[in-house]
C-alpha cells in the first residue's frame, strides 16, 4: 500500500531531521571548546598564571590578578547569598501555601529573568554612589543578587523531595523545630543545596556586565575588598576588543581558564548530586 | 562528609579573613599609596607605562581604567575616582555643573590619525572636505572622484567605505569633530563637536582600542585613533592637508610643530587646524582633571599630596616616556603653566606643594 | 584518665549543655527566633525586588518628565543636544531577539524531541543532555569573544559573496550568536514537557497504527505545545537581556537599523557602553529608563512563561 509506504518515508525523514538538527545544536559547543583550547593553551604557562599585566603593547603580561579577583568576588557573593538563599528556600518549603511564599516565589522568578546589566546599574546606584568609590564589595553584592534565585530554587526543590517522615521522627524524639531544620533536614538535603551553590557560582563567575560599573577593574593584585578589582571576564572583554595581538593571546588564555573553571564546577555539581544522594 | 564541610567552612573563613583584612586599621596609610583614576583611552599607552614606572620607583600604585574621556569626567564629577583624564577639556557648562572647581593639568600632546584598511594601499592623502564628506556619508565609495583626484596614483577599489567611530564618550572624538567643525561648515551645522555625537554613518567601537581593532579587522574601513595605536599595530595612516595646504603625515615632528600655540592660564585650548607650515592638523593636549580643593569625602591630606606628587612627576620626569611612544612632550611654557596650576591645588585652603 | 572516663566526661558535658539549651528553649525562644528569621529573609527578598523596581522608576523620572511618551517613538539619540529617543534600541533589541528565536525554534524543537522522545535514555541521550547544558553554562563574554573571531570572519566572507558590505558585525551575526546562546533555555523546558506527555496517549495512537512521526505530530506536539511555547518565551526573555556577547558583535550604531546585515544597537548593549560616562541628569536618567523598560519587558515575559508552565503542569 503506497499510503503506508508514504507514511513510513515521512516517518524516517522526520526522525533524521530531528537527529540532524539536534546534533547540529551540539556542534557549536564543540567548535567553541576546540577554538578556545587551541588558542588558549598556547598562552598558558606559569608566567601567564602568576604575573600581573604589563603596560600596553608590551609582551609577557599575565592574569594573576584577574584570577584572584574572580575568586574574591565569588567568595563575597557566596558569603552573602548562600545563607540568605538557603533560609529563603527553607521558608518556601516550610510554608508552601502561605501568601508570603506566593509573592516570594514570584519575586524569585522575576529576579531570575532580570538582565545582569540592570542588576549592575542597581549595584552602582545603591552602593558605588553611596560609598563614593568602585570596589570589589559592590561587585560581590551585584553577583550575590544574581546567585540568589538559583540557590533559593535548588534549596526549595531539594527539601521538597525529602519525605515528611524525616521531620516527623525528629519531632517524635523531642527535637525542637529549629534544630530539626538545621540538624536533620538540611544535612539530608545538603547535596542538592551544594549543587545549587556550585551551579550559581559557575554562572556568576562568567558575568561581566554587572562588574563594568562596580568592580571597575585594576592592573594590580588587590586583596582589599573596598577597592576596585580585576576579574577574568573583565580582562577577556577588555583584551578581546583591543587591537593588540598580545592582548588577544591573553584573552584566549583567560577564556580557557574561565571555561575550565565553569566546566569543572558544572561537572562537580552533577557528580555531587549523583553520588551523595541520600537514600530513604 | 561532615568533616569535609568543616574543612570547607574553615577554609572559607580563612580566605575571608585575609580578604576582609584589607578594610580597617591599615587603611589610612595603605590607601594613600593607591590612587584611582579613569578616563581617556587616547593617552592610555603612555599612562600605563608612566604608572608602571612610577609604581616601581615610588611604590605608589596607580589604578587607571581607560574607559573614555566622557566616563572620566563623569566619574570625577561623581567623586568616585581621585582624578579624571580627558583629551576634551571641560566646557564652561560642564565645569559649572561640577560640585567644585576642576583644574586641568596638561600632560602631553598627541595626534589623532586617520587609519584605514585597504589592501595594497600604503599611502593615502585626504583633504578636509573629503574627510568630512566620508564621515558624513556623502562620499560612499573608495573610488569616488573626489578621493581619486587627490590620489591619482592609488589603485582605489570600488568598495564601499566602512566608517568606524567611537561608541563611547570620547575625547578623541571631541578632538576629531572639533577639527571637522572648524574645516567644514556642513559638519559643523549637522553634527557638531562633542565627545559623543550623532554620527551620520558608521560602526561604533569602544575606546581607541576598539576602533583600532575594528579597522584592523574590517576591510575597506576607515577610522580615527591616537598615533601610538596606529604605530603599534602597523596600520597605515592618511596624510591630511593642513591649513597651509601641505599634506602632512602624522608624526612626532608634525605633532610638535602644531603645538606652537600660546596657552591660556588654565591651559584649556584647542590645537586643531594648526597654522604651522608643517603642523599636523589634528593635534591636542590631553589633560588630567582634579578638584582644586582636595579636601572632600574623607580624603586624607596624605593622599592628596601623593596625587599632586604623581602629577608633578608626570609633567617633569615622566615626560621621558612620551617620545618613545610618539607622544609629544610639553613645551617649557606648558610645564610652567602646569606647575602653576599644581601649586594652586589646596587641601582645606592650604596649598599642598 | 582512660578512654572510658574521657567518654563519660564528654557525655556529661554534652548532656549539661543540651539541658541548658533545652531550658532556654522551654518557651520556644529559639524556634520563635528561627521562624521569624526565615520569614524576615523572605520579606527582605521581596523588599529587594521592590527596591530594584522603585529605584529604576524613581531615577527615570527626570527623563520621563522631559520626554514623556516621545521617548519611545523618537529615533534620535544625541547626547550633545540632550535629545534621547529609544526607538533605535527597541528596534535593534526586538529584531535581533526575534530573529534569533526564529532560527532557534526548529533546533530547540529537534533537541527537545530528541531528548524527550526519541532518545530519552541511554548514552547518546546523556551526551546530548550534557552538551546542551554546558552550552548554557558558557559565559556571555566568551561567546562574544568567539563570535568576534570566528563568526564575524565567516559572516564577512558570506556578505562579500552576496554583494553586501562585508562588515561581519551587525544584526545577522548577533542573531546567530544569540541563537546559539538560547538553545539550552528553550530546549530544556521543551524536553521536560515532551517527556511528561502521558504514555497512554502515545500508546493509544501507536496501537491505532500511527508511525512515530504521526504520534509526534498529532499527540505529543499538541499536548506539549503550551510548554514548548513557554520555553521559547523564556528563551526570548534571555535573548532580550543579553549584553556582553551582543555589544561585541553588533556594531554599536545608535541609529535605526537599515539592513539585516548592517550594524545596530540594543538596549542592554547601549547601557553597557554609555552608563559610566553619562554626564548630566537627563542622560543618566534616559539610560536608566531604558533599563527600566528592559526590566519590565523581561519580567512580563518571565511571568507569562512561568504561568503557562504551571498551567501545563496542573493539566
Amino acid at each position: 500500500m503506497s499510503n503506508l509506504k508514504n507514511r513510513k518515508i515521512k516517518n524516517s525523514i522526520f526522525k533524521s531531521l530531528v537527529v540532524i538538527f539536534a546534533l547540529a545544536s551540539a556542534v557549536p559547543l564543540l567548535i567553541i571548546l576546540f577554538f578556545i583550547t587551541k588558542e588558549g593553551i598556547s598562552s598558558l604557562n606559569l608566567n601567564f598564571l602568576f604575573s600581573l599585566p604589563k603596560p600596553v603593547g608590551e609582551t609577557g603580561g599575565g592574569i594573576a590578578n584577574a584570577i584572584v579577583g574572580t575568586f574574591i568576588l565569588i567568595i563575597i557573593a557566596t558569603v552573602i547569598s548562600v545563607p540568605t538563599g538557603i533560609a529563603i528556600g527553607i521558608f518556601l518549603n516550610e510554608y508552601k501555601k502561605h501568601k508570603l511564599s506566593y509573592y516570594t516565589r514570584l519575586c524569585v522568578n522575576i529576579l531570575q529573568g532580570t538582565p545582569s546589566i540592570v542588576i549592575g546599574m542597581i549595584a552602582y546606584l545603591w552602593i558605588v554612589k553611596q560609598i563614593g568609590s568602585f570596589s570589589a564589595f559592590s561587585g560581590g553584592i551585584a553577583l550575590s543578587i544574581m546567585m540568589l534565585p538559583v540557590i533559593i530554587t535548588s534549596t526549595e526543590e531539594t527539601l521538597k523531595l525529602l519525605p515528611y517522615s524525616l521531620k516527623e521522627s525528629a519531632y517524635a524524639l523531642g527535637i525542637p523545630y529549629y534544630a530539626t531544620i538545621l540538624k536533620v533536614v538540611l544535612p539530608a538535603g545538603i547535596n542538592g543545596i551544594l549543587t545549587g551553590v556550585m551551579l550559581s557560582v559557575a554562572r556568576v563567575a562568567g558575568e561581566t556586565a554587572p562588574l563594568l560599573f562596580t568592580a571597575f577593574g585594576s592592573p594590580f593584585m588587590n586583596l582589599d575588598i573596598m577597592k576596585p578589582v580585576s576579574s577574568l571576564p573583565h580582562v577577556i572583554f577588555t583584551y578581546a576588543t583591543s587591537p593588540y595581538n598580545e592582548f588577544h593571546s591573553l584573552a584566549w588564555g583567560a577564556s580557557f581558564v574561565l571555561i575550565a573553571f565553569v566546566l569543572i564546577m558544572n561537572i562537580s555539581a552533577k557528580m555531587i548530586s549523583k553520588r551523595w544522594k541520600v537514600k530513604f | 562528609m561532615r568533616n569535609l564541610i568543616l574543612v570547607i567552612t574553615i577554609f572559607t573563613l580563612l580566605i575571608s579573613s585575609i580578604v576582609f583584612n584589607g578594610c580597617g586599621k591599615g587603611d589610612k596609610d595603605k590607601s594613600a599609596k593607591e590612587i584611582l583614576g579613569a578616563g581617556a583611552t587616547f593617552p592610555y599607552p603612555l599612562y600605563s607605562k608612566m604608572f608602571d614606572a612610577y609604581g616601581k620607583e615610588k611604590g605608589v600604585k596607580v589604578n587607571y581604567q581607560s574607559v573614555g574621556s566622557g566616563a572620566g569626567i563623569q566619574q570625577l564629577t561623581s567623586k568616585t575616582v581621585d582624578f579624571g583624564a580627558s583629551d576634551a577639556f571641560m566646557s564652561d557648562e560642564e565645569m559649572s555643573k561640577a560640585p567644585a572647581k576642576v583644574v586641568h593639568i596638561p600632560i602631553c600632546l598627541g595626534a589623532v590619525t586617520v587609519v584605514y584598511n585597504l589592501e595594497g594601499i600604503t599611502t593615502l592623502k585626504l583633504s578636509p572636505d573629503v574627510l568630512s564628506d566620508i564621515f558624513l556619508g556623502k562620499i560612499k565609495k573608495w573610488d569616488d572622484e573626489k578621493i581619486k583626484s587627490i590620489n591619482p596614483d592609488a589603485k582605489l577599489p570600488g568598495k564601499e567605505i566602512n566608517v568606524v567611530h567611537r561608541s563611547d564618550g570620547s575625547g578623541t572624538s571631541f578632538i576629531f569633530t572639533d577639527y571637522l567643525s572648524k574645516v567644514n561648515e556642513g559638519w559643523k551645522s549637522s553634527v557638531g563637536t562633542g565627545k559623543s555625537v550623532n554620527w551620520p554613518v558608521g560602526l561604533g567601537a569602544k575606546g581607541n582600542e576598539g576602533v583600532g581593532g575594528l579597522v584592523k579587522q574590517t576591510p575597506a574601513s576607515i577610522g580615527y585613533v591616537e598615533l601610538i595605536y596606529a604605530l603599534q599595530n602597523n596600520m597605515p595612516m592618511a596624510s591630511l592637508k593642513n591649513k597651509k595646504g601641505n599634506f602632512i603625515a602624522p608624526t612626532l615632528k608634525s605633532t610638535n610643530a602644531a603645538a606652537n600655540v600660546s596657552l591660556p592660564e588654565d591651559t584649556r585650548v584647542s590645537l586643531t587646524n594648526s597654522d604651522a607650515d608643517e603642523g599636523y592638523p589634528i593635534v591636542s593636549f590631553t589633560w588630567i582633571l582634579l578638584y582644586q580643593e582636595q579636601k572632600y569625602e574623607n580624603k586624607s591630606e596624605e593622599k592628596a599630596r601623593e596625587l599632586l606628587k604623581l602629577l608633578s612627576w608626570m609633567a617633569h620626569e615622566g615626560q621621558q616616556y612620551a617620545e618613545p611612544l610618539s607622544y609629544a612632550i610639553l613645551s617649557t611654557e606648558a610645564v610652567k603653566k602646569a606647575d602653576a596650576i599644581l601649586k594652586s591645588v589646596t587641601y582645606a585652603g592650604k596649598p599642598l606643594l | 584518665m582512660n578512654a572510658l572516663t574521657l567518654d563519660n566526661t564528654i557525655l556529661k558535658v554534652k548532656g549539661k549543655a543540651f539541658s541548658y539549651r533545652k531550658k532556654l528553649n522551654k518557651f520556644g525562644v529559639f524556634d520563635f527566633l528561627f521562624k521569624n528569621f526565615l520569614g524576615l529573609s523572605a520579606i527582605s527578598f521581596i523588599i529587594l525586588l521592590i527596591g530594584i523596581f522603585l529605584t529604576l522608576l524613581i531615577q527615570s523620572i527626570p527623563s520621563i518628565e522631559v520626554f514623556g511618551i516621545n521617548f519611545y517613538t523618537k529615533s534620535v539619540w544625541d547626547p550633545v543636544q540632550s535629545q534621547f529617543g529609544s526607538l533605535p534600541f527597541l528596534a535593534g533589541t526586538v529584531i535581533t531577539s526575534f530573529l534569533a528565536l526564529l532560527i532557534t525554534i526548529p533546533f530547540s524543537l529537534a533537541v527537545s524531541l530528541f531528548l524527550g522522545e526519541y532518545f530519552s535514555k541511554g548514552f547518546l541521550s546523556n551526551l546530548m543532555k550534557n552538551c546542551i547544558e554546558l552550552l548554557g553554562g558558557i559565559p556571555s563574554v566568551i561567546y562574544g569573544f568567539w563570535g568576534l573571531f570566528f563568526l564575524v570572519p565567516i559572516m564577512r566572507a558570506f556578505e562579500s559573496s552576496i554583494g553586501v558590505p562585508p562588515l561581519g558585525i551587525g544584526i545577522s551575526t548577533t542573531s546567530l550568536l544569540l541563537f546559539v546562546m538560547i538553545i539550552p533555555y528553550s530546549a530544556s523546558i521543551g524536553r521536560e514537557v515532551i517527556s511528561l506527555v502521558p504514555s497512554n496517549l502515545k500508546e493509544a495512537a501507536l496501537a491505532l497504527g500511527a508511525t512515530k512521526y504521526e504520534v509526534v505530530r498529532s499527540v505529543i506536539l499538541p499536548y506539549a505545545k503550551s510548554g514548548i511555547f513557554a520555553g521559547i518565551l523564556l528563551a526570548l526573555g534571555r535573548a532580550l537581556g543579553e549584553t556582553m556577547a551582543v555589544t561585541m558583535v553588533i556594531g554599536n550604531r545608535n541609529l535605526l537599523p537599515d539592513s539585516i546585515f548592517g550594524p545596530a544597537n540594543t538596549m542592554a548593549s547601549l547601557i553597557a557602553n554609555e552608563f559610566t560616562e553619562a554626564t548630566g541628569d537627563v542622560y543618566l536618567s534616559s539610560l536608566i529608563q531604558i533599563g527600566l523598560l528592559l526590566f519590565i519587558v523581561t519580567t512580563v515575559i518571565n511571568i507569562v512563561g512561568k504561568q503557562i508552565i504551571k498551567r501545563f503542569g496542573k493539566d
